[in-house]
């Protein structure tokens, strides 16, 4: 950039990406848009013909459009976990990683919300739920909890970014024409004044304490579509935490996913270092634990009190056709973490990555041994309940996963990848952003 | 206003299945065919139900004949977003096909399970065509829509019709859903289970009679006459 001498390395860090886009690139972005079609197309020959093209039947009526539902909306927690309660308690790594959570929570709720459409039998008929919604079902409050969850997300997205479009707007003067108007637009006439970094301080941490009991929230009514129901072993008081847990479990797992490729393609090794996968691991170890906890919680004081109703489905995860699942969901959720987290050198991103995926794939079958297992035996079930999923469900599962990261992807070509000014600001303090392994694993005095 | 009530008798019950067959006449359910119906997507709003308790040699065959419960506190209606399924005033609950947007809250809801879902446009050999039933108030319902039985509430009202049309106060024995009507044991009772006087309220009263899954308090008006 010979006509811009003045950048920093973290402005030619964060610029770079945005000004250049590699083959490799473009061939992960069509490779992901084959599979977005190749879902599309799966659902327009569902929207044709009706749901019978799923594996759906009585008494399993929801599938794994509700399994991918609760768990896009899981991982959503991701960015409110990492940005607003880490901002909240001051913790100071979090500045470089910041951005990448919060874009997932956006993403993710997107994706969340499109499960249920997909599922519905009537889509054409979606503003029935504005016109006729009713607030005594727990279908609204998730209408209602997910919107207002979307909206304070983006805003909460948005206004670290004001900043960062401004220093795009007046330091990348060679832009392509869309772009200078995208960033002068977004910027809002932003001069970075002392006053207005106040006034944008003091907003950010308001939504941060906005954000957490909202997130808390819907990840609880979610929760309550199933635990509101009298089915066996969905009525039950433990889904709410459980699903908090479990949300926030999955949803670190998927933000060192994606934390980890970006910090890879884009060369972020200066900005996310063994700090970040040093702290963040031992978060996702101790979710780990809370989710053992739960998960002995729900199924011991099922299998002791053995209710028949509940004993039939508890049997059926536990000993039955599902125990290949659920045995395999304890390995991939329990076993794996600790084998790998417990020690330092496994807090590394070879290491925080494997676990990751394994937690991903875990959490995505819990979801999936949550709403089956209740639905094949029912309270009054003369004859169990038979589930497999057709090329249809498979097909808009991929293509939705697809969806996720394309838009991820599509977004830090155009949006920078970290809070340029937030980062700078705890350089300036004398922070370090990357601290070396020799330093205490934890350290309480960081912000 | 009278609460509508069913009382089915397992001892006269000879699973003949004549009242599946003829509440699909009356309302005009699609046909799965036999594939489909394998998988568990047979419409059958009243369906006779077998259930074999025990192992051999201390094996029990039964039937239940299973029409909706018609609850008093229905767990269908409580989760609806849209007000689709409801309770009329008549205490039957029943579905606005217009307005239901085919999430199935309410079939998993309902712990029954007598909630049917429309997988694909509903379809009948032209023979069974033919014999569709010409009243708009069981016109064939589209794909993507929840489905179950209403009590034949269509002849609910064509019996306060013709009541009105004759210029006589409407009775409940002017009433009686196609099952009941059809049953070749006199299995079933229908009527009024707030009229103390009537047959269906005394049986309802009887040492034998149970509901399904009383315990959950959902008050259905469906009795069973236990076998004796």
């Amino acid at each position: 950039m010979s006509d811009q001498p003045e950048l920093s390395d973290l402005e030619r860090t964060v610029f770079s990406p945005l000004q250049k886009t590699s083959l490799g690139f473009w061939m992960v972005l069509a490779a992901l848009g084959a599979l977005v079609l190749w879902g599309a197309l799966a659902y327009a020959i569902q929207l044709r013909d009706g749901l019978g093209v799923t594996g759906l039947d009585r008494p399993v009526y929801w599938g794994i459009y509700l399994t991918n539902f609760v768990f896009f909306t899981g991982i959503s927690m991701a960015g409110t976990l990492i940005s607003a309660i880490l901002r909240v308690t001051q913790a100071g790594w979090r500045r470089s990683i910041t951005r990448i959570a919060e874009a997932i929570t956006a993403f993710a709720l997107m994706l969340g919300a499109l499960q249920i459409l997909i599922d519905m039998g009537r889509v054409d008929r979606l503003l029935n739920v504005l016109v006729f919604g009713r607030f005594q079902s727990p279908m609204l409050w998730d209408f209602t909890c997910i919107g207002a969850y979307f909206l304070s997300s983006v805003f909460y997205l948005y206004l670290p970014l004001i900043p960062d479009m401004a220093r795009l707007r007046d330091k990348w003067t060679g832009a392509p024409r869309w772009r200078r108007w995208l960033y002068r637009v977004l910027a809002l006439g932003w001069r970075g004044t002392a006053e207005q970094f106040r006034r944008l301080e003091k907003l950010i941490a308001i939504m941060a304490i906005v954000l957490i009991p909202t997130a808390a929230l819907v990840h609880t009514v979610v929760s309550w579509l199933f635990g509101m129901t009298l089915e066996p072993m969905w009525h039950s008081t433990i889904f709410g935490p459980y699903f908090i847990v479990g949300a926030i479990f999955s949803g670190i797992a998927l933000l060192f996913i994606f934390m980890t490729l970006l910090r890879r393609a884009w060369h972020l090794e200066n900005y996310i270092g063994d700090k970040q996968y040093n702290y963040l691991g031992l978060l996702l170890l101790a979710m780990s634990a809370f989710w053992i906890y739960f998960t002995l919680a729900e199924n011991l004081t099922t299998f002791y009190g053995a209710v028949a109703d509940e004993m039939n489905v508890d049997a059926a995860k536990l000993l039955g056709s599902f125990s290949p699942l659920f045995w395999g969901m304890i390995v991939l959720n329990a076993v794996v973490p600790f084998a790998i987290l417990v020690w330092r050198r496994g807090r590394t991103p070879l290491g925080t990555f494997v676990v990751s995926v394994s937690v991903v794939i875990g959490m995505w079958l819990e979801r999936f041994l949550i709403v089956i297992p209740s639905l094949t035996r029912p309270r009054l079930a003369f004859d169990v309940g038979i589930y497999q999923p057709t090329m249809t469900e498979v097909a808009i599962t991929v293509g939705s996963f697809a969806l996720l990261a394309l838009l991820y992807l599509a977004f830090f070509k155009i949006f920078p990848i970290m809070a340029m000014w937030e980062v700078e600001e705890a350089v300036g303090s004398g922070q370090r952003i990357v601290i070396s392994d020799r330093e205490p694993a934890l350290q309480p005095s960081v912000h | 206003m009278p609460r509508w009530g069913m009382v089915i008798d397992l001892d006269k019950c000879s699973a003949c299945q004549a009242c599946t067959v003829a509440c699909r006449m009356e309302n005009n359910t699609p046909v799965a065919g036999p594939a489909q119906a394998a998988q568990g997507r047979a419409i059958l709003w009243n369906e006779v139900i077998p259930s074999v308790e025990g192992e051999y040699p201390n094996v029990k065959m039964r039937f239940i004949p299973r029409p909706c419960m018609q609850c008093d506190d229905p767990p269908c209606v409580k989760v609806c977003p849209v007000q689709a399924t409801y309770k009329n005033e008549d205490g039957i609950v029943l579905i606005d096909y217009d307005r239901c947007i085919g999430c199935r809250f309410c079939t998993v809801a309902c712990p029954y399970t007598v909630r049917y879902f429309n997988w694909f446009e509903p379809q009948w050999s032209p023979e069974l065509r033919a014999h569709l039933n010409p009243d708009p108030e069981v016109a064939p319902r589209p794909k993507g829509i929840v489905e179950k039985c209403t009590f034949c509430i269509q002849r609910l009202h064509k019996a306060k019709q013709a009541a009105q049309d004759a210029g006589r106060v409407f009775q409940a024995s002017d009433y009686v859903p196609a099952c009941v009507e059809t049953c070749t044991e006199r299995a079933r009772y229908f009527g009024d289970l707030d009229d103390p006087t009537s047959l269906v309220a005394q049986l309802a009263k009887s040492p034998r009679a149970v509901r399904l899954l009383e315990e959950l308090g959902t008050q259905p008006k469906v009795f069973y006459l236990r076998e004796g």
